[in-house]
């Protein structure tokens, strides 16, 4: 046996991330909801995973939770199979569902004192500070909760046990700006906090390119780019250009993606730019502006161009 | 000190808190030897990354703008580095060329504007007598 069998290569990564996935497959009947996924986080790494509805996030997560057994492919959690050991994995993870479930018979204080039992590390000077910076009533009953306060009451009992791993799923979907800067404020301070973990979805990718270190975006449940923010915006350019003429098509080589009417188009180029260049020279198209673009205009090329290739 | 970031403007928010934290420095809102917020402090309350802020101050540092003291924090430096001056004179020519298209307009011309420009700073220094007058 040598060093390079993906097993042994993996057990290396493994040392500093604290989450690894290989060749995950999932299918649900005839849909391919998860195809050869490759995934590692690094220890302390804000994860960003972002994605259309449907594409893939959710199950992905699932997986990672231990919910879902995969089909193939291994899934490792703190070097742990959650499948096997859930009880280990899940208490060094705190985790926020897309459909916040808590139980809707129980109180605030109630809801605080239920979770408290289930993990040793929960802290209750760090909740009650919790439940006073979320303003959430101790009396409150959950089933009379908004949908705003229900976040914060998920977001809190994920929490107070300050796990080593935050799993968020579409933390913001829904919810007013107030309580979105609460979560991105929790997901902040918990990396802030040495060697804690963060990975949470969402379809609004200027909050992703705000807290976001390393992404990864999938569709049609494929990994269609994934690396460090930095790294996946450095690989892209924008560029708006003007033709002389109108044109009703444009298809350009280097470019990733045109977009337009009449004679103003522009162009997201993935890094080969010299041969984009080229291509504009002999089309006698003006550069009017050259920028790098924004990880949703990254992502909407990326997106169209599997879709329509 | 109100800085703010905007991550789609095509801009890498790192920049952006550069470019913002030279100009109060060199605007004078940020004096030597004012301490700015713990990274940590200033990423929640932009709501970003802690290692943007980081990259931030790093970058700032090097430009010689922010000094950082271990244990203590971080802090404007001591002395207007070569590029705050830069920075000052940015700033005012950019102030001088709204102003010069304004006067342009109402039909002042760059001769008669630089009277003016004399003018109003006489009057703004109190001479010694008036500040005597004021002690």
């Amino acid at each position: 046996m040598t060093d390079t069998t993906p097993d042994a290569a993996m057990e290396m990564e493994q040392a500093d991330c604290p989450v690894v996935v290989r060749n995950l497959l999932r299918t649900f009947g005839k849909k391919t909801a998860l195809d050869r996924v490759n995934l590692s986080v690094p220890k302390g790494a804000v994860f960003g995973l972002v994605g259309e509805n449907g594409a893939g996030k959710t199950t992905l997560i699932r997986h990672l939770l231990g919910l879902l057994r995969p089909e193939s492919g291994r899934v490792r959690i703190f070097d742990m199979d959650p499948v096997e050991v859930p009880e280990r994995v899940l208490a060094r993870i705190g985790y926020l569902s897309e459909d916040r479930d808590l139980p809707n018979w129980a109180r605030i204080s109630e809801l605080m004192r239920f979770t408290s039992s289930f993990y040793p590390t929960w802290d209750p000077v760090y909740a009650e500070e919790l439940r006073e910076m979320l303003q959430l009533d101790p009396d409150a009953r959950v089933r009379n909760l908004s949908r705003g306060e229900r976040a914060k009451a998920g977001l809190l009992i994920a929490l107070a046990y300050r796990p080593e791993l935050l799993i968020l799923d579409e933390p913001s979907a829904g919810l007013d700006a107030l309580v979105r800067r609460h979560i991105l404020a929790a997901i902040i301070r918990t990396v802030a906090d040495e060697g804690r973990t963060v990975i949470f979805s969402s379809h609004l990718l200027d909050e992703v390119e705000r807290v976001a270190d390393r992404i990864a975006m999938i569709d049609h449940g494929r990994i269609i780019l994934s690396g460090p923010l930095d790294e996946v915006k450095a690989q892209h350019r924008l560029l708006t250009l003007q033709f002389a003429e109108p044109r009703k098509q444009l298809d350009l080589p280097g470019a990733l993606f045109c977009e337009g009417t009449g004679r103003d188009w522009s162009v997201v180029s993935n890094g080969r730019l010299e041969e984009l260049r080229a291509a504009l020279v002999e089309l006698h198209a003006e550069v009017v502006e050259e920028r790098d673009p924004s990880l949703e205009e990254v992502f909407l090329a990326r997106v169209r161009t599997t879709q329509h290739p | 000190m109100r800085i703010h970031v905007s991550p789609d403007n095509g801009v890498p928010i790192y920049m952006q808190i550069v470019s913002q934290l030279k100009y109060l420095v060199a605007s004078g809102r940020l004096s030597p030897s004012d301490e700015l917020p713990p990274i940590r402090t200033l990423a929640e309350q932009l709501l970003i990354n802690p290692n943007t802020v980081a990259r931030a101050y790093r970058e700032l540092e090097q430009a010689g703008i922010l000094i950082s003291k271990r244990g203590s924090g971080t802090f404007v430096s001591d002395g207007g580095s070569p590029l705050a001056r830069r920075e000052r004179m940015r700033i005012v020519s950019e102030r001088v060329d709204a102003l010069l298209a304004e006067a342009h307009q109402l039909g002042i011309d760059t001769d008669e504007l630089i009277q003016v420009i004399r003018k109003r700073d006489a009057n703004m220094k109190p001479g010694p007598e008036e500040r005597n007058s004021h002690d």
